[in-house]
């Protein structure tokens, strides 16, 4: 009975607990509920993803007005990937930021953040789950207004101007891809993406639908921080509070990545957008300059959040390789790298979390001698760090080597070399990470004595982060395993 | 005439987009750059509601004696994005407000000066 209604609930849960924090105004209260819908909206998304994977896709008529009229709720191989992507986070993160929100949110707005980040959640959920070209956009802003709040909420003043840029940014983003489904309304007449879909393959105006695509890229482009369209990126994710910034970095980014994948195969089909245009050979380009030179950007940060800000800009831009690339192992490179990427600079940005939390600066100068201090959180540094360049046996590597495969079965060599000198720079900017922490010299022994220990909570959910980046590198049934289902999918294209 | 008479509300939606888009990107001051992205929002809900509308049509109620109706659709639509623009607003709005009790000013150049001198040498 309930388990029908399972598409609905992914997202009314965190949409209803939202407003329900406010009232409560007890922080243990709101973090309590925060946890509990993260940890049941994870439930939700798994139990979806298994019932896909054995009875092919879910279609949930709201209110049961059958689609096209009604909005529908979609949940195929490709969208329940996503979701336990999103969910996953969200219950990972939480357990975590008991303690390092208390820390980095002023006392009166603790209860507010967890209200947001509900708000943020149901939205994040709402724009995979969807079936509906307007309700995607009504999500993103949904999801979009509770991030700039998020990211308003750090201590530092400039947290405030990071919070305005972005909102800038990323309303000029919606609103463009609001004006491309505009277009693709105007020619088709439905907003129902299956519905849609059929319709385009009959018409023959082509202008219109070119101008639609062009809107919608440079839009998702400008939320998923596609290179050069990246510039909010770094300073959104530098002066968020750090539980803010793993769960941006892990999900919002690339659920933009997602809606861009939805549109090429699924809206438009990869016949018309990607091999009719030169759209492939820009992805491939944007993102062969992103990976390098935003590698080599991170390598002169000197702070260790902006400098994984920089880092995850050049892995989107491994992302968007694979979709430039679209074959079949490209593709898959590029869901299995959504996730693995998530998980990976999700554990690196708890790590720092961490250290803030401990220490006070997550400035790379300060984190001289940090193995004595903190020796679990150094090792646990080099782990994640391992798996971000993407050594073996850890989940980087997967990703990669699906991406490495693309490019050789398209044969461009050239863009394995890149692959390669990319990594050689990751390489370089987490040994600078690596060189602090072991081999250098405390300056002053001092601030050891008044550091705070972190939470066990906060260790866990630490300790589970890094654990999987090393875990989804031999276990693959959902990385890669889901992520070929989906490409599967994609690739038939609109049947 | 037709080729412009016809597609005039697409000449003011245009222009009404590159105008608010050259604001929000041109201006340095916060609260007209909020200014340019509501007017650029402005412009979409034209471009959605002008389409829906036919001429000599009423509104989609069934009665006697009217044939043609307007698509209430786009005006469904744009009225959930003018309350998703208001919020826009009104959060930047907000943010505007609590940016200038921390810098005391609303202009950008003064803003990223301000946090450019005492941060440098903590490097």
């Amino acid at each position: 009975m309930i388990a029908e209604h399972l598409p609905a609930l992914q997202v009314v849960l965190p949409l209803v607990a939202a407003p329900l924090i406010v009232p409560l105004r007890r922080d243990t209260a709101a973090w309590l509920v925060a946890t509990l819908v993260s940890v049941a909206a994870f439930g939700i998304a798994v139990a979806l993803a298994i019932a896909v994977a054995d009875a092919g896709a879910i279609s949930y008529a709201l209110g049961s007005w059958p689609p096209p009229w009604g909005i529908e709720y979609r949940v195929d191989a490709l969208s329940a990937f996503m979701l336990v992507l999103v969910a996953g986070t969200g219950a990972l993160v939480m357990p975590y930021a008991r303690a390092s929100i208390a820390a980095e949110v002023s006392g009166h707005q603790v209860y507010l953040f967890y209200a947001m980040y509900c708000l943020c959640l149901a939205g994040l959920l709402g724009i995979v789950i969807t079936g509906d070209l307007f309700n995607i956009f009504v999500f993103m802003e949904i999801s979009s207004l509770s991030t700039y709040v998020l990211i308003a909420l750090g201590r530092q003043r400039r947290a405030l101007l990071a919070a305005f840029q972005y909102l800038i940014v990323g309303t000029i983003g919606a609103t463009f891809y609001v004006i491309g489904i505009g277009l693709l309304y105007l020619v088709t007449g439905s907003l129902n993406i299956v519905d849609v879909a059929t319709r385009l393959q009959d018409v023959t105006e082509v202008r219109p639908l070119l101008a639609a695509l062009a809107f919608i890229t440079v839009g998702l482009g400008l939320k998923l921080a596609l290179f050069p369209l990246h510039q909010w990126l770094p300073n959104a994710y530098a002066h968020a509070p750090s539980v803010v910034t793993t769960f941006l970095a892990a999900t919002a980014t690339k659920v933009s990545v997602y809606v861009l994948i939805r549109f090429y195969f699924l809206v438009f089909g990869h016949a018309f957008a990607l091999d009719g245009l030169p759209l492939r050979s820009l992805l491939v380009g944007l993102s062969a300059v992103a990976i390098v030179a935003m590698s080599l950007v991170a390598l002169f940060q000197p702070d260790l959040k902006r400098m994984l800000a920089y880092s995850s800009v050049a892995q989107i831009g491994y992302i968007t390789l694979g979709l430039g690339l679209a074959n079949a192992a490209g593709l898959t490179g590029s869901l299995a790298h959504l996730v693995n990427h998530g998980v990976t600079k999700g554990a690196l940005f708890l790590l720092a979390g961490g250290i803030a939390f401990c220490c006070g600066s997550t400035s790379i100068a300060d984190l001289r001698g940090l193995s004595r201090r903190m020796p679990w959180t150094a090792f646990a540094f080099v782990v994640a760090g391992l798996s971000l360049i993407g050594v073996p046996g850890t989940a980087g590597f997967t990703s990669k080597w699906f991406l490495v495969e693309g490019a050789l079965e398209n044969g461009q060599p050239w863009i394995v070399a890149l692959i390669v000198a990319s990594s050689l720079l990751a390489v370089a900017y987490v040994w600078r990470v690596v060189e602090a922490m072991y081999l250098a010299l405390p300056d002053a022994p001092a601030p050891a004595q008044a550091s705070t220990a972190a939470s066990m909570l906060m260790r866990a959910s630490t300790a589970v982060s890094v654990a999987l980046t090393v875990v989804l590198g031999f276990v693959t049934a959902y990385n890669v395993g889901y992520a070929r289902r989906a490409v599967a999918l994609l690739l038939e294209g609109i049947s | 005439m037709s080729a412009f008479g016809g597609h005039y509300s697409y000449f003011v939606t245009v222009l009404l987009m590159v105008a608010g888009l050259y604001v929000t990107i041109a201006r340095g001051n916060l609260v007209k750059k909020l200014i340019g992205l509501s007017i650029f929002q402005t412009s979409v809900y034209l471009l959605y509601i002008a389409p829906g509308k036919l001429i000599g049509a009423t509104a989609p109620i069934v009665a006697k004696g009217y044939e043609s109706y307007s698509n209430p659709l786009p005006h469904v639509l744009i009225l959930t994005a003018i309350v998703v623009g208001v919020a826009t607003i009104a959060l930047g709005l907000a943010i505007v407000v609590r940016i200038r009790e921390a810098y005391g000013t609303i202009e950008e150049d003064r803003i990223l000066e301000q946090d450019r001198m005492p941060d440098e040498p903590a490097k």
